[in-house]
């Protein structure tokens, strides 16, 4: 099986896991314990919290650990509407935001916040004349995510972040679940975000880590109330072998960035050409985008059917993202993109990742060419 | 930006007369010994100056990170130097600025010449590098006053010096050159303030600590050392002595009055403090007591407790505020480690209501039917030494 589902999921990296066994054989303590046991617990736990502080730039202190993706988007357009509600009741959200975004977002809609949304061009990308229009005075969140799950496009977040510091006194949050690990993602004072979301099982942690991030200085409000676990902004007993695994996993990501970057790049670029010579695929991922994400739409036929055709060649693919996968409307992204309507059920995904070889690259192609001609010329 | 060394100006040292030469090379063991983890250090002394320098640009960059905790440094800058040659100073010059977030700030250019006979005067030099600076990175406007980036340039006979920064420094006097005193360290906010102080003023100091177990625990002990470790981060290494106290404490709790045990505790704390203060030779004791903060801490207290003994005992923090002790704890770093919720030994046995003004008759009364020396004699003699920094070993490293 040859695996280009990366942005569905990963797979731990080993190094990960044997610091995720050790940690709970030897430390497995509870950190809030008064014990001699619960104190090195915690000190590792402060470690690993250092170290991601370190990495992303912001302090310790900042660094909030949770259960993933999800939940950090949950929590910071959430937590940060509520803390900050003083400032406006308008949150602005980019039309091709994950789920755990937009669903957030819209419940917030009950609390009296009104939500509005970024259009984005073809290539995936927010106009930005539609984020200053939209921008008001009584913004209190705007999220824009890093790089789309399904087509891969990179958003100008430092652009975005001069705009809404300069314009508004609302807060950026930038969901890092798709970028972290293949472009560089830090603070960067008033240029960068204000909060940013990472997921751990996106480079090769374990499902169920992840943690949000704030810039220096910036307020959020709890959404999991009770003993004042993460300095009192997420309670439930801390996860500690899960969080130093994760602290493992942000360093590898972090040192292989560049290295993987230019791999994967070339492949995308790679396949980008592939798919001219099919008169039929329309490429949706630029190759200004993201390095690892390639999507791509095959006139008048339903995704399902390409990746179970791919899957029997042996090769793991997706529809346009695994989320939305299972039920059988277009994805919001693909409408925001506006692909013409005969290519909308078409979309697949392949999406790099560790343990991809240049001969996986091609076995794809010769495989994607054997399913093109099973279905479409036959 | 590869810097050739850090200049270090003296604090009060200068208005040192004769001895001004050991109170310098005070602070150059000091440096030497603080630094013993950077491989590459240089140290250069002149009679005004101090010069730190590395081949290694990341040692460089940790050198200029620590040193503003180094006692007896008034200020120091990061040095670039080049040629007495106006060529090689516009050069230079261009290539500090180059290295900084020039765009849209002011700047200025202050020469001094202490080499009088340079062809051009002060006035000549600001006008000629400030002009090439301007005329290659555009961007910048000059201001005289206030600028946002002041390059000062300081020409000597052999050798020009250029720098932006002029970082504060810690102050004081260089740790050692003021004696040796022994500091009682609790483990609360205010010992590891006063020590501070002390050390400041140029004194090196060690610590005593009374621990009595089972009543206080291993983390409040580890409490205390981590402070250790703290501390000894201002230069010098740091001995703690830690006193078995326990059966001292129970005795004192079983034979005078319950609202003086904590005056008697105190006394025989500093009878301990004393005995170890002449075996390691300090001149004074250091306490963290403030007047007022509770009740072995009025007038009348400290006197009941200071009658035990005739050594100096120093309290730094005698008219502080409250606040003031926790803004400077929180300076220096260790109020997050004092706050942790730990038993210690003044905080086990507290008596309900404590007198606040013991009488030093009453209290010489109430001990004499106890022999107490031979209970300290047998603690000191029994005591632990710890010596910080520790070295440290990281067992964490190949988990994260």
């Amino acid at each position: 099986m040859i695996y280009l589902d990366h942005s569905a999921t990963t797979k731990p990296d080993p190094a990960v896991l044997q610091t995720f066994i050790q940690a709970n054989e030897r430390f497995y303590a509870n950190p809030a314990s008064l014990h001699q046991m619960g104190v090195e617990a915690n000190t590792l736990l402060s470690r690993s919290r250092e170290q991601i502080a370190d990495i992303i730039k912001t302090s310790p202190l900042q660094i909030i650990f949770t259960s993933g993706g999800s939940e950090s988007n949950n929590f910071a357009i959430k937590g940060l509407a509520r803390a900050n509600k003083h400032r406006g009741k308008k949150i602005l959200v980019s039309a091709i935001e994950h789920a755990s975004v937009l669903e957030s977002a819209k419940a917030l809609e009950n609390e009296g916040f009104i939500v509005e949304y970024v259009n984005v061009d073809e290539n995936g990308v927010i106009l930005i004349d539609d984020l200053k229009k939209k921008l008001t005075k009584d913004t209190v969140v705007v999220s824009i995510m890093h790089v789309n799950n399904e087509m891969g496009a990179v958003q100008p977040v430092s652009e975005i972040a001069k705009i809404v510091h300069q314009n508004s006194r609302a807060f950026y949050h930038m969901d890092a679940v798709q970028s972290f690990g293949k472009i560089p993602v830090q603070f960067n004072g008033e240029d960068g975000p204000d909060a940013i979301t990472v997921s751990g099982h996106k480079i090769n942690c374990l499902k169920g880590t992840g943690f949000l991030a704030l810039r220096k200085q910036v307020k959020i409000q709890p959404i999991i109330h009770g003993g004042g676990q993460e300095m009192g902004f997420r309670s439930g007993t801390v996860a500690v072998p899960q969080d130093v695994a994760l602290a493992k996993a942000v360093r590898l990501a972090t040192e292989k960035q560049p290295q993987k970057a230019a791999q994967y790049s070339k492949w995308r670029d790679e396949l980008h050409e592939f798919f001219k010579q099919f008169p039929y695929v329309r490429v949706l991922s630029s190759s200004q985008g993201a390095p690892h994400i390639i999507s791509c739409a095959v006139q008048g036929l339903k995704g399902e059917i390409l990746v179970n055709a791919m899957q029997h060649e042996g090769i793991i693919i997706s529809t346009s993202s695994a989320c939305s996968s299972k039920d059988h409307t277009i994805s919001h992204v693909v409408k925001a993109i506006q692909v013409e309507p005969s290519y909308e059920k078409g979309v697949i995904r392949m999406s790099l990742g560790e343990g991809i070889s240049d001969e996986d690259i091609a076995s794809f192609k010769t495989a994607f060419s054997k399913v093109m001609h099973q279905v479409k010329e036959f | 930006m590869k810097w050739h060394e850090i200049l270090i100006r003296y604090g009060e040292i200068t208005t040192k007369g004769r001895n001004r030469k050991l109170f310098i090379n005070r602070l150059k063991e000091n440096l030497r010994y603080t630094f013993a983890d950077i491989p590459n250090l240089r140290i250069r002394s002149e009679r005004d100056r101090m010069y730190l320098s590395s081949n290694v640009d990341t040692e460089m960059e940790e050198l200029i990170e620590r040193l503003p905790h180094i006692f007896g440094i008034h200020s120091f800058s990061p040095v670039a130097q080049c040629e007495p040659t106006i060529e090689a100073m516009k050069e230079l010059a261009v290539e500090i600025v180059k290295g900084m977030d020039y765009k849209g700030k002011t700047f200025k250019v202050n020469a001094k010449r202490s080499f009088k006979k340079f062809p051009m005067d002060t006035y000549e030099l600001q006008q000629a590098i400030g002009s090439h600076v301007l005329g290659t990175l555009p961007g910048m406007t000059v201001q005289m006053k206030k600028p946002d980036i002041e390059l000062r340039v300081e020409v000597r006979e052999k050798a020009v010096y250029m720098m932006v920064d002029v970082i504060h420094g810690a102050g004081g006097l260089p740790i050692g050159s003021n004696g040796k005193a022994l500091l009682l360290l609790s483990g609360g906010i205010d010992s590891p303030v006063a020590a501070y102080y002390m050390m400041k003023r140029g004194v090196r100091v060690e610590a005593i600590h009374f621990f009595s177990p089972p009543f206080t625990s291993d983390q409040s002990l580890g409490k205390v050392k981590e402070l250790c470790e703290k501390i000894s981060r201002f230069g010098g290494n740091i001995r703690l002595h830690v006193i078995p106290f326990t059966e001292i404490q129970q005795t004192i709790q079983s034979s005078v009055p319950e609202n003086v045990t904590m005056t008697s505790t105190r006394r025989m704390m500093m009878k301990v403090a004393d005995i170890v203060r002449k075996e390691i030779d300090a001149k004074a004791i250091v306490t963290g007591e403030n007047l007022g903060q509770v009740a072995s801490q009025t007038l009348e207290s400290l006197a009941a407790i200071n009658d035990v003994t005739t050594t100096p005992i120093l309290r730094p923090l005698i008219t502080f505020d409250k606040l003031e002790i926790i803004e400077v704890a929180q300076k220096i770093g260790t109020y997050e480690t004092s706050i942790r919720p730990f038993e210690d030994c003044c905080t086990v046995f507290t008596p309900a209501n404590p007198k606040t003004k013991p009488r030093v008759e009453k209290m010489n009364y109430y001990e004499s039917f106890t022999n107490f020396d031979e209970m300290i004699e047998k603690a000191v003699k029994n005591r632990e030494i710890h010596t910080f920094p520790k070295k440290k070993t990281d067992e964490f490293l190949d988990l994260l």
